[in-house]
Protein backbone atom coordinates (compact mmCIF):
# COMPACT_ATOMS: atom_id res chain seq x y z
CA UNK A 1 0.00 0.00 0.00
CA UNK A 2 1.48 3.53 -0.74
CA UNK A 3 0.38 6.32 0.36
CA UNK A 4 -0.78 8.85 -2.32
CA UNK A 5 -2.43 12.11 0.12
CA UNK A 6 -1.47 12.81 3.38
CA UNK A 7 -2.52 15.37 6.19
CA UNK A 8 0.23 16.34 9.19
CA UNK A 9 -0.90 18.15 12.47
CA UNK A 10 -2.87 20.66 9.92
CA UNK A 11 -4.22 24.16 11.41
CA UNK A 12 -6.20 26.34 9.58
CA UNK A 13 -7.98 29.35 10.46
CA UNK A 14 -10.08 32.41 8.57
CA UNK A 15 -9.52 34.77 10.54
CA UNK A 16 -5.82 34.34 11.56
CA UNK A 17 -5.12 37.87 12.69
CA UNK A 18 -7.81 37.46 15.76
CA UNK A 19 -6.31 35.32 19.03
CA UNK A 20 -8.72 34.17 20.12
CA UNK A 21 -11.07 33.33 16.84
CA UNK A 22 -11.98 29.37 16.38
CA UNK A 23 -10.29 27.31 14.28
CA UNK A 24 -11.98 25.48 11.64
CA UNK A 25 -9.94 22.44 11.61
CA UNK A 26 -6.82 22.00 14.08
CA UNK A 27 -4.40 19.64 14.32
CA UNK A 28 -5.57 17.02 11.98
CA UNK A 29 -3.47 13.85 10.21
CA UNK A 30 -4.69 11.12 8.56
CA UNK A 31 -2.86 9.28 5.40
CA UNK A 32 -4.87 7.99 2.66
CA UNK A 33 -3.31 5.12 0.35
CA UNK A 34 -3.61 4.78 -3.32
CA UNK A 35 -6.80 3.37 -4.70
CA UNK A 36 -8.58 3.50 -1.25
CA UNK A 37 -12.44 5.05 -0.92
CA UNK A 38 -12.85 6.94 2.32
CA UNK A 39 -15.52 9.17 3.68
CA UNK A 40 -15.59 12.02 5.27
CA UNK A 41 -18.85 12.32 8.13
CA UNK A 42 -19.58 15.16 10.42
CA UNK A 43 -21.81 17.89 11.57
CA UNK A 44 -22.22 21.39 9.58
CA UNK A 45 -19.22 23.11 10.52
CA UNK A 46 -16.97 20.96 11.51
CA UNK A 47 -14.36 21.54 8.66
CA UNK A 48 -14.77 18.80 6.55
CA UNK A 49 -14.96 21.71 3.28
CA UNK A 50 -11.99 23.40 4.92
CA UNK A 51 -10.22 19.88 4.73
CA UNK A 52 -11.12 19.32 1.19
CA UNK A 53 -10.18 23.03 0.51
CA UNK A 54 -6.52 22.37 1.87
CA UNK A 55 -5.99 19.53 0.05
CA UNK A 56 -6.18 20.25 -3.24
CA UNK A 57 -4.58 24.00 -2.32
CA UNK A 58 -7.42 26.11 -2.56
CA UNK A 59 -6.55 27.11 0.98
CA UNK A 60 -2.53 26.53 2.66
CA UNK A 61 -2.69 25.30 6.40
CA UNK A 62 -1.43 28.36 8.70
CA UNK A 63 0.49 25.09 10.54
CA UNK A 64 1.19 21.34 9.78
CA UNK A 65 1.83 20.02 6.15
CA UNK A 66 -0.45 18.58 3.02
CA UNK A 67 1.34 15.81 1.34
CA UNK A 68 -0.22 15.08 -2.15
CA UNK A 69 1.64 11.80 -4.33
CA UNK A 70 4.21 12.23 -2.38
CA UNK A 71 4.94 16.04 -2.47
CA UNK A 72 4.37 18.80 -0.27
CA UNK A 73 1.86 21.61 -1.27
CA UNK A 74 3.17 24.83 -2.10
CA UNK A 75 2.54 27.53 -4.28
CA UNK A 76 5.43 25.92 -7.10
CA UNK A 77 3.85 22.19 -7.81
CA UNK A 78 0.06 23.65 -6.88
CA UNK A 79 -0.69 23.46 -10.39
CA UNK A 80 0.95 20.03 -11.04
CA UNK A 81 -0.53 18.63 -8.14
CA UNK A 82 -3.96 19.92 -8.98
CA UNK A 83 -4.04 18.50 -12.40
CA UNK A 84 -4.21 14.93 -10.85
CA UNK A 85 -6.83 16.13 -8.65
CA UNK A 86 -10.43 16.14 -9.28
CA UNK A 87 -12.97 18.55 -6.75
CA UNK A 88 -16.56 18.48 -7.12
CA UNK A 89 -18.46 20.83 -4.76
CA UNK A 90 -21.76 20.90 -2.97
CA UNK A 91 -23.08 23.82 -4.90
CA UNK A 92 -22.72 23.95 -8.88
CA UNK A 93 -23.82 26.84 -9.74
CA UNK A 94 -20.48 28.51 -8.79
CA UNK A 95 -18.16 25.94 -11.02
CA UNK A 96 -19.60 26.78 -14.27
CA UNK A 97 -17.39 28.71 -16.27
CA UNK A 98 -18.30 27.94 -19.79
CA UNK A 99 -21.29 28.63 -21.80
CA UNK A 100 -22.20 25.34 -23.21
CA UNK A 101 -22.54 22.55 -20.98
CA UNK A 102 -19.57 20.84 -23.71
CA UNK A 103 -17.57 24.13 -22.97
CA UNK A 104 -17.54 23.68 -19.35
CA UNK A 105 -16.61 20.25 -19.68
CA UNK A 106 -13.26 21.20 -22.15
CA UNK A 107 -12.49 24.25 -20.20
CA UNK A 108 -10.49 22.58 -17.73
CA UNK A 109 -8.98 20.08 -20.06
CA UNK A 110 -7.93 22.84 -22.06
CA UNK A 111 -6.57 24.37 -18.89
CA UNK A 112 -4.53 21.08 -18.60
CA UNK A 113 -3.24 20.85 -22.45
CA UNK A 114 -5.09 18.19 -23.05
CA UNK A 115 -5.02 18.06 -27.26
CA UNK A 116 -8.23 18.56 -29.26
CA UNK A 117 -8.73 15.72 -30.95
CA UNK A 118 -8.74 13.80 -27.55
CA UNK A 119 -10.46 16.93 -26.00
CA UNK A 120 -13.83 15.96 -28.28
CA UNK A 121 -13.81 12.36 -27.35
CA UNK A 122 -13.02 12.83 -22.97
CA UNK A 123 -15.77 15.53 -23.09
CA UNK A 124 -18.33 13.42 -24.77
CA UNK A 125 -17.72 10.24 -22.48
CA UNK A 126 -17.62 11.95 -19.46
CA UNK A 127 -21.12 13.15 -20.31
CA UNK A 128 -22.00 10.00 -21.02
CA UNK A 129 -20.99 8.20 -17.97
CA UNK A 130 -23.33 11.00 -15.55
CA UNK A 131 -25.91 10.07 -18.59
CA UNK A 132 -25.58 14.17 -19.86
CA UNK A 133 -24.55 13.32 -23.65
CA UNK A 134 -28.12 15.17 -24.62
CA UNK A 135 -27.23 18.61 -23.09
CA UNK A 136 -23.79 19.18 -25.00
CA UNK A 137 -25.41 22.58 -26.39
CA UNK A 138 -27.56 22.93 -22.96
CA UNK A 139 -26.38 26.59 -20.98
CA UNK A 140 -25.44 25.46 -17.48
CA UNK A 141 -27.59 27.89 -15.80
CA UNK A 142 -30.76 26.61 -17.90
CA UNK A 143 -30.26 23.10 -16.75
CA UNK A 144 -32.17 22.00 -12.90
CA UNK A 145 -30.04 21.60 -9.44
CA UNK A 146 -29.18 18.32 -10.32
CA UNK A 147 -28.37 18.24 -13.63
CA UNK A 148 -25.70 20.60 -12.72
CA UNK A 149 -24.29 18.28 -10.72
CA UNK A 150 -23.76 15.84 -13.00
CA UNK A 151 -22.02 17.90 -15.51
CA UNK A 152 -19.98 19.12 -12.61
CA UNK A 153 -19.10 15.43 -11.85
CA UNK A 154 -18.04 14.73 -15.95
CA UNK A 155 -16.10 17.95 -15.56
CA UNK A 156 -14.17 16.37 -13.15
CA UNK A 157 -13.75 13.00 -14.48
CA UNK A 158 -13.16 14.15 -17.80
CA UNK A 159 -9.59 15.18 -16.32
CA UNK A 160 -8.90 11.43 -15.25
CA UNK A 161 -7.62 12.53 -12.26
CA UNK A 162 -5.93 10.10 -9.31
CA UNK A 163 -7.71 11.51 -6.44
CA UNK A 164 -11.20 12.33 -6.88
CA UNK A 165 -13.04 14.85 -4.12
CA UNK A 166 -16.28 14.95 -3.69
CA UNK A 167 -17.78 17.15 -1.31
CA UNK A 168 -21.53 16.42 -0.65
CA UNK A 169 -21.44 15.87 -4.60
CA UNK A 170 -24.31 13.64 -4.50
CA UNK A 171 -26.62 15.78 -2.04
CA UNK A 172 -28.82 17.65 -4.34
CA UNK A 173 -29.32 14.39 -6.43
CA UNK A 174 -32.17 11.89 -6.48
CA UNK A 175 -31.93 8.74 -4.81
CA UNK A 176 -31.40 7.21 -8.28
CA UNK A 177 -29.06 10.09 -10.00
CA UNK A 178 -27.15 9.38 -6.71
CA UNK A 179 -27.04 5.57 -7.24
CA UNK A 180 -25.85 6.47 -10.81
CA UNK A 181 -23.63 8.92 -10.32
CA UNK A 182 -21.99 6.90 -7.34
CA UNK A 183 -21.70 3.49 -9.10
CA UNK A 184 -20.18 5.29 -12.35
CA UNK A 185 -17.20 6.63 -9.93
CA UNK A 186 -16.87 2.65 -8.43
CA UNK A 187 -16.44 1.61 -11.84
CA UNK A 188 -14.29 4.12 -12.19
CA UNK A 189 -12.39 3.26 -9.88
CA UNK A 190 -12.33 -0.29 -10.49
CA UNK A 191 -10.83 0.76 -13.91
CA UNK A 192 -8.24 3.12 -13.29
CA UNK A 193 -7.30 2.58 -9.21
CA UNK A 194 -9.06 5.97 -8.80
CA UNK A 195 -8.01 7.15 -5.25
CA UNK A 196 -12.02 9.02 -3.56
CA UNK A 197 -12.59 11.33 -0.68
CA UNK A 198 -16.24 11.98 -0.74
CA UNK A 199 -17.64 14.37 1.90
CA UNK A 200 -21.37 13.05 2.93
CA UNK A 201 -24.16 13.08 4.94
CA UNK A 202 -25.43 9.58 3.52
CA UNK A 203 -24.55 6.84 5.74
CA UNK A 204 -25.27 4.19 3.53
CA UNK A 205 -22.92 5.69 1.39
CA UNK A 206 -19.97 5.97 3.95
CA UNK A 207 -21.18 2.24 4.16
CA UNK A 208 -19.28 1.15 1.17
CA UNK A 209 -16.36 3.46 1.84
CA UNK A 210 -13.05 1.25 2.80
CA UNK A 211 -12.74 3.82 5.46
CA UNK A 212 -14.38 6.47 7.49
CA UNK A 213 -13.23 9.82 8.79
CA UNK A 214 -14.88 11.03 11.23
CA UNK A 215 -14.85 15.34 11.98
CA UNK A 216 -16.16 17.05 15.11
CA UNK A 217 -15.81 20.52 15.79
CA UNK A 218 -12.54 20.91 13.67
CA UNK A 219 -11.09 17.75 14.94
CA UNK A 220 -10.69 14.50 13.79
CA UNK A 221 -12.68 12.09 15.90
CA UNK A 222 -12.01 9.12 14.58
CA UNK A 223 -11.28 6.76 12.04
CA UNK A 224 -11.86 3.39 11.12
CA UNK A 225 -13.96 0.62 8.98
CA UNK A 226 -17.58 1.32 8.40
CA UNK A 227 -17.64 -1.62 10.67
CA UNK A 228 -15.47 0.22 13.38
CA UNK A 229 -17.20 3.34 13.17
CA UNK A 230 -20.88 2.47 13.03
CA UNK A 231 -20.22 0.04 16.32
CA UNK A 232 -19.89 3.24 18.42
CA UNK A 233 -23.62 3.62 17.85
CA UNK A 234 -24.99 6.30 20.33
CA UNK A 235 -22.24 7.91 20.66
CA UNK A 236 -22.47 8.96 16.89
CA UNK A 237 -26.10 10.17 17.14
CA UNK A 238 -24.96 12.52 20.13
CA UNK A 239 -22.27 14.45 17.49
CA UNK A 240 -25.38 14.89 15.28
CA UNK A 241 -24.58 11.92 12.99
CA UNK A 242 -26.91 9.23 12.10
CA UNK A 243 -26.94 5.48 11.88
CA UNK A 244 -27.20 2.78 8.85
CA UNK A 245 -30.80 2.05 8.22
CA UNK A 246 -30.73 -1.42 9.82
CA UNK A 247 -29.28 -0.32 12.54
CA UNK A 248 -32.03 2.31 13.37
CA UNK A 249 -34.39 -0.24 12.43
CA UNK A 250 -32.41 -2.96 14.85
CA UNK A 251 -32.79 -0.56 17.69
CA UNK A 252 -36.56 0.38 17.44
CA UNK A 253 -37.21 -3.59 16.81
CA UNK A 254 -35.47 -4.72 20.59
CA UNK A 255 -37.32 -1.97 22.00
CA UNK A 256 -40.66 -3.03 20.34
CA UNK A 257 -39.44 -6.33 22.09
CA UNK A 258 -38.85 -7.72 18.52
CA UNK A 259 -35.88 -11.05 19.75
CA UNK A 260 -32.61 -10.24 17.90
CA UNK A 261 -29.38 -12.07 18.21
CA UNK A 262 -27.09 -9.55 16.85
CA UNK A 263 -26.63 -5.71 15.47
CA UNK A 264 -26.47 -5.41 12.05
CA UNK A 265 -25.40 -3.06 9.33
CA UNK A 266 -27.12 -4.56 6.17
CA UNK A 267 -30.68 -5.09 5.70
CA UNK A 268 -30.46 -8.68 4.23
CA UNK A 269 -28.62 -9.79 8.09
CA UNK A 270 -31.72 -7.90 9.85
CA UNK A 271 -34.37 -9.77 7.76
CA UNK A 272 -32.69 -13.23 8.50
CA UNK A 273 -31.93 -12.30 12.62
CA UNK A 274 -35.70 -11.04 12.62
CA UNK A 275 -37.09 -14.68 10.86
CA UNK A 276 -34.63 -16.86 12.68
CA UNK A 277 -35.12 -15.31 16.06
CA UNK A 278 -38.75 -15.17 16.04
CA UNK A 279 -40.66 -16.96 13.53
CA UNK A 280 -38.31 -19.66 13.14
CA UNK A 281 -37.36 -21.31 16.01
CA UNK B 1 -54.70 29.38 1.66
CA UNK B 2 -56.24 27.11 -1.31
CA UNK B 3 -53.73 26.27 -4.05
CA UNK B 4 -55.21 25.37 -7.74
CA UNK B 5 -53.43 24.56 -10.74
CA UNK B 6 -55.48 24.41 -13.80
CA UNK B 7 -53.88 22.94 -16.95
CA UNK B 8 -50.55 24.77 -16.48
CA UNK B 9 -47.81 24.61 -18.54
CA UNK B 10 -44.75 26.36 -18.92
CA UNK B 11 -42.08 27.36 -21.79
CA UNK B 12 -38.74 28.68 -20.29
CA UNK B 13 -37.62 31.84 -23.19
CA UNK B 14 -40.93 31.46 -24.78
CA UNK B 15 -40.73 32.07 -28.16
CA UNK B 16 -36.87 32.29 -28.48
CA UNK B 17 -34.91 29.75 -30.46
CA UNK B 18 -34.19 28.37 -26.64
CA UNK B 19 -37.76 27.78 -25.40
CA UNK B 20 -37.54 25.09 -23.50
CA UNK B 21 -40.96 22.92 -21.81
CA UNK B 22 -41.09 22.97 -18.36
CA UNK B 23 -44.13 21.81 -17.51
CA UNK B 24 -47.20 20.67 -19.65
CA UNK B 25 -51.23 20.59 -18.67
CA UNK B 26 -50.58 20.10 -14.53
CA UNK B 27 -53.46 19.81 -12.31
CA UNK B 28 -53.04 20.06 -8.76
CA UNK B 29 -55.12 21.31 -5.96
CA UNK B 30 -53.70 22.05 -2.35
CA UNK B 31 -56.47 22.58 -0.33
CA UNK B 32 -55.54 24.73 2.53
CA UNK B 33 -54.28 23.31 5.30
CA UNK B 34 -53.02 20.04 3.91
CA UNK B 35 -49.31 18.98 3.92
CA UNK B 36 -48.23 18.51 0.35
CA UNK B 37 -45.19 16.28 -0.94
CA UNK B 38 -43.66 16.50 -4.59
CA UNK B 39 -41.39 14.22 -5.93
CA UNK B 40 -40.33 13.29 -9.03
CA UNK B 41 -36.65 12.59 -10.37
CA UNK B 42 -34.39 15.76 -11.20
CA UNK B 43 -35.05 18.06 -13.99
CA UNK B 44 -39.08 16.86 -13.63
CA UNK B 45 -40.22 20.43 -13.43
CA UNK B 46 -40.29 20.24 -9.36
CA UNK B 47 -38.77 23.52 -9.01
CA UNK B 48 -40.37 25.15 -11.67
CA UNK B 49 -43.98 24.24 -10.54
CA UNK B 50 -43.31 25.64 -7.20
CA UNK B 51 -41.83 29.19 -8.58
CA UNK B 52 -45.79 29.47 -9.73
CA UNK B 53 -47.13 29.70 -6.62
CA UNK B 54 -45.96 32.86 -5.81
CA UNK B 55 -46.10 33.96 -8.65
CA UNK B 56 -42.43 34.06 -9.65
CA UNK B 57 -43.19 32.84 -12.84
CA UNK B 58 -46.48 33.24 -14.29
CA UNK B 59 -47.94 29.92 -16.58
CA UNK B 60 -47.60 30.03 -20.22
CA UNK B 61 -50.86 28.01 -20.48
CA UNK B 62 -53.70 27.54 -17.94
CA UNK B 63 -54.67 29.17 -14.53
CA UNK B 64 -52.87 29.36 -10.87
CA UNK B 65 -55.03 30.42 -7.95
CA UNK B 66 -53.82 31.52 -4.92
CA UNK B 67 -56.22 31.62 -2.56
CA UNK B 68 -58.49 34.58 -4.02
CA UNK B 69 -55.77 35.55 -6.35
CA UNK B 70 -56.33 34.17 -10.24
CA UNK B 71 -53.02 34.29 -12.19
CA UNK B 72 -53.94 33.42 -15.92
CA UNK B 73 -52.15 32.66 -18.43
CA UNK B 74 -51.89 35.88 -21.44
CA UNK B 75 -53.76 37.89 -18.78
CA UNK B 76 -51.55 40.72 -16.51
CA UNK B 77 -51.10 39.38 -13.53
CA UNK B 78 -52.64 41.39 -10.53
CA UNK B 79 -51.06 42.57 -7.31
CA UNK B 80 -48.80 40.28 -6.14
CA UNK B 81 -47.63 41.59 -2.89
CA UNK B 82 -50.21 40.89 -0.73
CA UNK B 83 -50.29 37.11 -1.78
CA UNK B 84 -45.87 36.81 -1.98
CA UNK B 85 -46.60 38.38 2.18
CA UNK B 86 -48.60 34.84 2.92
CA UNK B 87 -46.35 32.53 0.89
CA UNK B 88 -42.91 32.08 2.23
CA UNK B 89 -40.52 29.70 -0.56
CA UNK B 90 -37.78 28.70 0.69
CA UNK B 91 -35.75 27.78 -2.11
CA UNK B 92 -33.46 25.24 -3.36
CA UNK B 93 -30.29 26.88 -3.42
CA UNK B 94 -30.17 29.26 -0.31
CA UNK B 95 -27.27 31.03 -1.16
CA UNK B 96 -29.20 33.11 -4.21
CA UNK B 97 -31.68 34.01 -1.37
CA UNK B 98 -28.95 35.72 1.13
CA UNK B 99 -28.00 38.89 0.39
CA UNK B 100 -27.63 41.48 4.02
CA UNK B 101 -24.43 42.47 5.36
CA UNK B 102 -25.12 40.01 8.26
CA UNK B 103 -26.92 37.22 9.25
CA UNK B 104 -29.22 38.79 11.59
CA UNK B 105 -29.80 41.95 9.02
CA UNK B 106 -30.79 39.25 6.20
CA UNK B 107 -33.22 37.26 8.51
CA UNK B 108 -34.97 40.65 9.40
CA UNK B 109 -35.27 41.83 5.82
CA UNK B 110 -38.37 40.37 4.68
CA UNK B 111 -40.33 41.19 8.05
CA UNK B 112 -39.18 44.60 7.71
CA UNK B 113 -40.09 44.94 4.33
CA UNK B 114 -43.64 44.42 4.54
CA UNK B 115 -44.19 46.86 7.83
CA UNK B 116 -43.33 44.70 10.52
CA UNK B 117 -41.83 47.12 13.61
CA UNK B 118 -37.85 46.78 13.97
CA UNK B 119 -37.86 45.38 17.56
CA UNK B 120 -40.67 43.02 16.42
CA UNK B 121 -38.59 42.10 13.11
CA UNK B 122 -35.66 41.54 15.25
CA UNK B 123 -37.37 39.62 18.19
CA UNK B 124 -38.52 37.33 15.47
CA UNK B 125 -35.30 36.88 14.08
CA UNK B 126 -33.44 35.55 17.62
CA UNK B 127 -36.06 33.56 18.09
CA UNK B 128 -35.87 31.73 14.78
CA UNK B 129 -32.22 32.03 14.55
CA UNK B 130 -32.14 29.61 18.13
CA UNK B 131 -34.79 27.51 16.62
CA UNK B 132 -33.32 26.90 13.59
CA UNK B 133 -30.19 26.19 16.04
CA UNK B 134 -27.71 29.43 14.74
CA UNK B 135 -25.52 30.40 17.36
CA UNK B 136 -25.64 33.71 18.96
CA UNK B 137 -22.46 34.90 17.43
CA UNK B 138 -23.18 33.36 14.13
CA UNK B 139 -25.56 36.61 13.80
CA UNK B 140 -23.51 39.29 13.62
CA UNK B 141 -21.42 37.34 11.06
CA UNK B 142 -21.58 37.59 6.83
CA UNK B 143 -23.86 35.30 5.04
CA UNK B 144 -21.62 34.01 3.20
CA UNK B 145 -18.95 33.63 5.65
CA UNK B 146 -21.02 30.93 6.56
CA UNK B 147 -20.72 26.86 6.10
CA UNK B 148 -23.55 25.96 3.63
CA UNK B 149 -25.64 24.48 6.66
CA UNK B 150 -25.90 26.83 8.10
CA UNK B 151 -26.77 29.49 4.76
CA UNK B 152 -29.52 27.16 4.72
CA UNK B 153 -30.48 27.69 8.16
CA UNK B 154 -30.33 31.88 7.74
CA UNK B 155 -32.19 31.18 4.28
CA UNK B 156 -34.91 29.23 6.40
CA UNK B 157 -35.32 32.02 8.92
CA UNK B 158 -35.54 34.34 7.07
CA UNK B 159 -38.51 32.75 5.53
CA UNK B 160 -40.11 31.86 8.88
CA UNK B 161 -39.61 35.41 10.12
CA UNK B 162 -42.31 36.55 7.50
CA UNK B 163 -44.90 34.24 9.47
CA UNK B 164 -46.22 33.04 6.10
CA UNK B 165 -49.74 30.85 5.85
CA UNK B 166 -48.27 28.73 3.19
CA UNK B 167 -44.76 27.46 3.16
CA UNK B 168 -43.33 26.35 0.23
CA UNK B 169 -40.07 24.48 0.30
CA UNK B 170 -38.07 23.08 -2.27
CA UNK B 171 -35.60 20.50 -0.72
CA UNK B 172 -35.18 22.14 2.37
CA UNK B 173 -32.74 19.82 4.06
CA UNK B 174 -30.48 18.93 1.25
CA UNK B 175 -27.16 19.38 2.63
CA UNK B 176 -27.40 19.28 6.31
CA UNK B 177 -26.22 16.73 8.36
CA UNK B 178 -28.58 14.20 10.05
CA UNK B 179 -29.22 15.69 13.14
CA UNK B 180 -30.00 19.37 11.56
CA UNK B 181 -32.06 17.23 9.09
CA UNK B 182 -34.30 15.96 11.44
CA UNK B 183 -34.59 19.18 13.68
CA UNK B 184 -35.74 21.13 10.94
CA UNK B 185 -37.80 18.64 9.01
CA UNK B 186 -39.76 18.48 12.49
CA UNK B 187 -39.88 22.03 13.56
CA UNK B 188 -41.50 22.56 10.18
CA UNK B 189 -44.23 20.06 11.03
CA UNK B 190 -44.62 21.55 14.36
CA UNK B 191 -45.51 24.96 12.68
CA UNK B 192 -47.76 23.35 10.18
CA UNK B 193 -49.66 21.63 13.01
CA UNK B 194 -49.80 24.54 15.44
CA UNK B 195 -50.37 27.41 12.79
CA UNK B 196 -52.20 25.32 10.70
CA UNK B 197 -49.97 26.19 7.51
CA UNK B 198 -50.81 25.13 4.20
CA UNK B 199 -47.48 22.99 3.38
CA UNK B 200 -46.11 22.25 -0.02
CA UNK B 201 -42.66 20.07 -0.08
CA UNK B 202 -40.52 19.22 -2.28
CA UNK B 203 -37.97 16.68 -1.57
CA UNK B 204 -36.04 13.50 -2.90
CA UNK B 205 -36.70 12.18 0.35
CA UNK B 206 -39.20 9.69 -0.11
CA UNK B 207 -38.54 8.86 3.71
CA UNK B 208 -39.58 12.53 4.83
CA UNK B 209 -42.21 12.55 2.07
CA UNK B 210 -43.98 9.15 3.65
CA UNK B 211 -43.44 10.51 7.25
CA UNK B 212 -44.74 14.09 7.42
CA UNK B 213 -47.04 14.75 3.57
CA UNK B 214 -50.93 13.46 4.05
CA UNK B 215 -50.55 13.82 0.38
CA UNK B 216 -48.05 12.84 -2.61
CA UNK B 217 -47.88 13.97 -5.74
CA UNK B 218 -45.20 12.89 -8.93
CA UNK B 219 -44.15 14.61 -11.06
CA UNK B 220 -42.58 13.56 -14.35
CA UNK B 221 -40.99 14.82 -17.54
CA UNK B 222 -43.21 18.18 -17.04
CA UNK B 223 -46.00 16.13 -16.28
CA UNK B 224 -47.87 15.50 -12.72
CA UNK B 225 -48.76 11.98 -13.45
CA UNK B 226 -50.01 10.66 -10.02
CA UNK B 227 -50.97 12.06 -6.69
CA UNK B 228 -53.19 10.34 -3.68
CA UNK B 229 -52.55 9.86 -0.01
CA UNK B 230 -49.06 8.92 0.72
CA UNK B 231 -50.07 4.44 1.21
CA UNK B 232 -51.57 4.39 -1.99
CA UNK B 233 -48.40 6.32 -3.78
CA UNK B 234 -45.55 4.25 -1.58
CA UNK B 235 -46.75 1.15 -2.03
CA UNK B 236 -47.50 0.64 -5.47
CA UNK B 237 -43.55 0.42 -6.12
CA UNK B 238 -44.03 -0.82 -9.79
CA UNK B 239 -45.59 2.76 -10.57
CA UNK B 240 -43.11 4.25 -8.51
CA UNK B 241 -40.26 2.37 -10.78
CA UNK B 242 -41.79 3.66 -13.85
CA UNK B 243 -41.13 6.98 -13.09
CA UNK B 244 -37.61 6.41 -11.26
CA UNK B 245 -38.68 6.49 -7.87
CA UNK B 246 -38.44 4.10 -5.59
CA UNK B 247 -40.57 3.44 -2.46
CA UNK B 248 -39.06 4.97 1.18
CA UNK B 249 -36.30 2.41 2.62
CA UNK B 250 -39.07 1.17 5.08
CA UNK B 251 -41.56 0.16 2.74
CA UNK B 252 -38.72 -2.02 1.07
CA UNK B 253 -37.83 -3.10 4.19
CA UNK B 254 -41.14 -4.55 5.20
CA UNK B 255 -41.43 -5.94 1.83
CA UNK B 256 -37.98 -8.04 2.29
CA UNK B 257 -39.59 -9.14 5.57
CA UNK B 258 -42.58 -9.88 4.32
CA UNK B 259 -40.98 -12.29 1.33
CA UNK B 260 -39.42 -14.21 4.08
CA UNK B 261 -42.88 -14.53 5.87
CA UNK B 262 -44.30 -15.48 2.73
CA UNK B 263 -47.22 -13.12 3.92
CA UNK B 264 -48.27 -9.69 4.14
CA UNK B 265 -48.26 -7.53 7.09
CA UNK B 266 -51.88 -5.89 7.99
CA UNK B 267 -51.13 -2.94 6.63
CA UNK B 268 -48.06 -0.71 5.20
CA UNK B 269 -45.88 1.39 7.27
CA UNK B 270 -44.38 4.43 6.49
CA UNK B 271 -41.98 4.93 9.27
CA UNK B 272 -39.57 2.76 11.30
CA UNK B 273 -41.56 3.24 14.32
CA UNK B 274 -44.93 1.59 12.75
CA UNK B 275 -43.26 -1.00 11.22
CA UNK B 276 -41.22 -1.73 14.81
CA UNK B 277 -44.41 -1.91 16.33
CA UNK B 278 -46.47 -3.49 13.67
CA UNK B 279 -43.72 -6.68 13.81
CA UNK B 280 -43.89 -6.87 17.15
CA UNK B 281 -47.58 -7.50 17.17
CA UNK B 282 -46.78 -9.78 14.28
CA UNK B 283 -44.62 -12.03 16.56
CA UNK B 284 -47.06 -11.88 18.89
CA UNK B 285 -49.47 -13.58 16.89
CA UNK B 286 -52.03 -10.32 16.70
CA UNK B 287 -52.72 -10.45 13.24
CA UNK B 288 -55.91 -9.25 12.25
CA UNK B 289 -55.87 -11.21 8.74
CA UNK B 290 -55.60 -14.79 10.07
N1 LIG C 1 -15.27 31.58 3.99
C1 LIG C 1 -15.33 31.48 5.33
N2 LIG C 1 -15.04 32.54 6.14
C2 LIG C 1 -15.11 32.45 7.49
N3 LIG C 1 -15.44 31.30 8.15
C3 LIG C 1 -15.74 30.21 7.40
C4 LIG C 1 -15.71 30.24 5.96
N4 LIG C 1 -16.07 29.00 5.50
C5 LIG C 1 -16.29 28.25 6.60
N5 LIG C 1 -16.12 28.96 7.74
C6 LIG C 1 -16.26 28.47 9.11
O1 LIG C 1 -15.35 27.38 9.31
C7 LIG C 1 -15.97 26.32 10.02
C8 LIG C 1 -15.90 25.02 9.20
O2 LIG C 1 -16.69 25.20 8.02
P1 LIG C 1 -16.75 24.13 6.85
O3 LIG C 1 -15.36 23.64 6.59
O4 LIG C 1 -17.47 24.76 5.73
O5 LIG C 1 -17.61 22.96 7.53
P2 LIG C 1 -18.42 21.74 6.88
O6 LIG C 1 -17.99 21.61 5.44
O7 LIG C 1 -18.06 20.56 7.72
O8 LIG C 1 -19.87 22.08 7.02
C9 LIG C 1 -17.39 26.77 10.34
O9 LIG C 1 -17.41 27.27 11.65
C10 LIG C 1 -17.65 27.89 9.35
O10 LIG C 1 -18.53 28.86 9.89
N1 LIG D 1 -33.94 28.93 -16.27
C1 LIG D 1 -34.17 27.91 -17.09
N2 LIG D 1 -34.11 28.06 -18.45
C2 LIG D 1 -34.34 27.03 -19.29
N3 LIG D 1 -34.67 25.78 -18.90
C3 LIG D 1 -34.75 25.56 -17.57
C4 LIG D 1 -34.51 26.60 -16.59
N4 LIG D 1 -34.66 26.07 -15.35
C5 LIG D 1 -34.98 24.77 -15.54
N5 LIG D 1 -35.04 24.45 -16.86
C6 LIG D 1 -35.36 23.13 -17.45
O1 LIG D 1 -36.69 22.81 -17.07
C7 LIG D 1 -36.78 21.43 -16.70
C8 LIG D 1 -37.33 21.31 -15.28
O2 LIG D 1 -36.40 21.89 -14.38
P1 LIG D 1 -36.71 22.02 -12.83
O3 LIG D 1 -38.06 22.56 -12.63
O4 LIG D 1 -35.57 22.78 -12.21
O5 LIG D 1 -36.65 20.47 -12.38
P2 LIG D 1 -36.53 19.78 -10.94
O6 LIG D 1 -36.70 20.85 -9.90
O7 LIG D 1 -37.60 18.75 -10.92
O8 LIG D 1 -35.16 19.15 -10.89
C9 LIG D 1 -35.38 20.84 -16.85
O9 LIG D 1 -35.30 20.13 -18.06
C10 LIG D 1 -34.47 22.04 -16.89
O10 LIG D 1 -33.36 21.79 -17.72
MG1 LIG E 1 -19.19 21.67 3.67
MG1 LIG F 1 -35.41 21.48 -8.40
Amino acid sequence: MTEILSLHEVTYTYSPEEKEARKAVEGISFSVNDGEWIAIVGHNGSGKSTMAKLMNGLLFPQSGEVRVLGETLNEENLWEIRSQMGMVFQNPDNQFVGATVQDDVAFALENNGVPFKDMVVRVHESLAQVKMEKFLDSEPHHLSGGQKQRVAIAGALALKPRILILDEATSMLDPQGREEVLSTVRKLREETHLTVLSITHDLEEALLADRIFVLNNGHKYAEGTPQEIFSRGEELVALGLDLPFAMKMGNLLRANGVALNNEHMSEEELVNDVWTSNFNK
Amino acid sequence: MDIQLQQVGYAYAKDTPFEKRALFDVNLHIPSGSYQAIIGHTGSGKSTLLQHLNGLLKPSEGIVKLGDLTIEAGKKAKNLKPVRQQIGIVFQFPEHQLFDETVLKDIMFGPLNFGVPREEAERRARVLADQLGLPEEVLEKSPFDLSGGQMRRVAIAGVLAMEPSVLVLDEPTAGLDPRGRQEIMDLFHHLHMEKGLTTVLVTHSMEDAARYADRVAIMHDGRCVLSGNPIDIFGDEERLAEYRLAAPRVVRFQRKVEAQLGYPLDRLCLTEEQLALELSRTVRGERESL
